[in-house]
């Protein structure tokens, strides 16, 4: 009995003595050299266990994450699509904005709006086609302008399309008048797409910069509407004329949506003109 | 009946032509995809004739152009007779012969519209036009040529199957 008292006795002492000196700090280096190897181990085990486990499930995962992949590339596409989509309602309804803006500041004229949906398959010539026809009265010699200025006339018409001879075809002229020099010109294309100003009287003080507008001389288009600026001017004494290069108003390589004027009609002033005699 | 196949490729070729083709400019001069693929058709061992090809041709793209019909009836007519020789002549080595064709058909359409041009009055200067036209359009033919006659050479094959070519 009393040996037992002795042991237990003892073995409090021992392990009130080892709390003590653990307590007091004594123990302080071995515990850490304790807990970082526990750390390490507890570490290596976990890394293996997660190594396995990813192992052993990652067959399933990458099936699972390549559907969902799929699926969300497939979201990606579609959202892609309905942004261009969405840039291009932007673009013509700034484009529309514009037009309607142009249409009310010059009310005096009517107009049909149109698409360009095509080009003459040849380089040689600058006609566009618009998606309006005869169907929505539009007839030929009607002239078609961009909130920007004029873009041409009507050459041809069928039920639902028209061609659309540009200002910078070879085959166009347009009576013009500078707006600062108050002088008649005429404004003519080019195979190239480069217009020119042609007939300008030697007289006339024509600087670069200076507007130009459409006269309404001839009867093939309405008066005042802008065709675009002189960049250059070319005078030589022994010629009747002065020319000068034009940078246009309008930019044809980027025609979307024109409008047509529809409430003008071109006056044919052929049977006007004096016959030459033979 | 083989023959109908010319009306759908050659129509869809007018559009892209005029909505997409003439959007693609090199200085001011682009490609001309009828005449490419009616020059690649032509080349095609498999192909007998090519000469009712260029009248469809014709009739769709004068359809969409303000030049006149005969330009393009020759024109046409006139690259399937280059594609004939050259066919004749180089036929071991079928994309020399395409350049060949693209190069001569560029070349005689342009002469052709020159020539037009003249005589309807329109002054224009050739070296300038040949420079903005004539040239990136030549580069262009070329470089479109080689996917259109890789095209054609796949639909030859399906117009004239192997059995029907023996």
């Amino acid at each position: 009995m009393n040996s037992r008292v002795l042991q237990t006795t003892i073995t409090f002492l021992v392990v009130g003595g080892i709390l003590l000196l653990a307590l007091s700090g004594f123990f302080g280096s071995a515990s850490r050299q304790f807990s970082s190897t526990m750390v390490n181990l507890q570490t290596w085990l976990a890394t293996r266990f997660l190594g396995l486990q990813d192992f052993i499930t990652a067959p399933r995962d990458i099936v699972t994450l390549r559907a969902r992949n799929a699926e969300l590339e497939s979201q990606v596409s579609q959202l892609q699509a309905q942004v261009i989509e969405l840039q291009q309602r932007v673009n013509e309804t700034e484009i529309l904005a514009a037009l309607v803006d142009f249409s009310r500041a010059n009310p005096e004229s009517t107009y049909k709006a149109a698409a360009v949906i095509g080009r003459d398959p040849s380089p040689f010539l600058h006609y566009v086609i618009i998606n309006r026809g005869s169907n929505d009265d539009i007839r030929r010699g009607m002239p078609v302008v961009t909130n920007q200025g004029l873009v041409g006339r009507i050459d041809a018409v069928i039920a639902d399309a028209a061609r659309v001879q540009l200002i910078t075809d070879p085959a166009s002229a347009v009576n013009v008048y500078l707006q600062n020099a108050v002088t008649d010109a005429v404004l003519e294309g080019s195979i190239t797409g480069d217009v020119s100003l042609d007939m300008i009287s030697q007289d006339s003080v024509v600087e670069p910069g200076d507007l130009i507008l459409t006269s309404g001389l001839g009867g093939g288009y309405p008066p005042d509407l802008i065709l675009g600026q002189v960049v250059t001017l070319r005078t030589l004494e022994f010629e009747l004329f002065q020319q000068a290069t034009v940078q246009p108003a309008v930019d044809f390589s980027r025609l979307e949506i024109v409008l047509v004027i529809t409430n003008f009609r071109p006056v044919d002033i052929a049977p006007l003109q004096p016959q030459s005699s033979p | 009946m083989r023959n109908i196949v010319a009306f759908p490729i050659l129509g869809l070729a007018a559009l892209l032509q005029s909505a997409v083709i003439g959007q693609i400019q090199l200085l001011s001069g682009y490609a001309d995809l009828p005449m490419l693929l009616l020059a690649a058709w032509a080349l095609q061992d498999r192909v007998k004739s090519a000469w009712h090809w260029a009248a469809a041709a014709c009739l769709m793209v004068s359809f969409l152009s303000r030049l006149p019909w005969p330009i393009y009836l020759f024109g046409y007519l006139g690259i399937v007779f280059i594609a004939q020789i050259m066919q004749k002549r180089v036929w071991q080595a079928p994309m020399l012969a395409l350049f060949g064709v693209t190069f001569a058909g560029t070349i005689f359409m342009h002469l052709l519209s020159f020539a037009i041009l003249r005589l309807s009055g329109t002054p224009f200067a050739i070296m300038e036009v040949l420079g903005l036209i004539t040239l990136p359009s030549l580069l262009l033919n070329m470089l479109f040529s080689i996917p259109v006659y890789v095209m054609m050479r796949d639909l030859s094959r399906w117009v004239y199957p192997i059995e029907a070519f023996e």
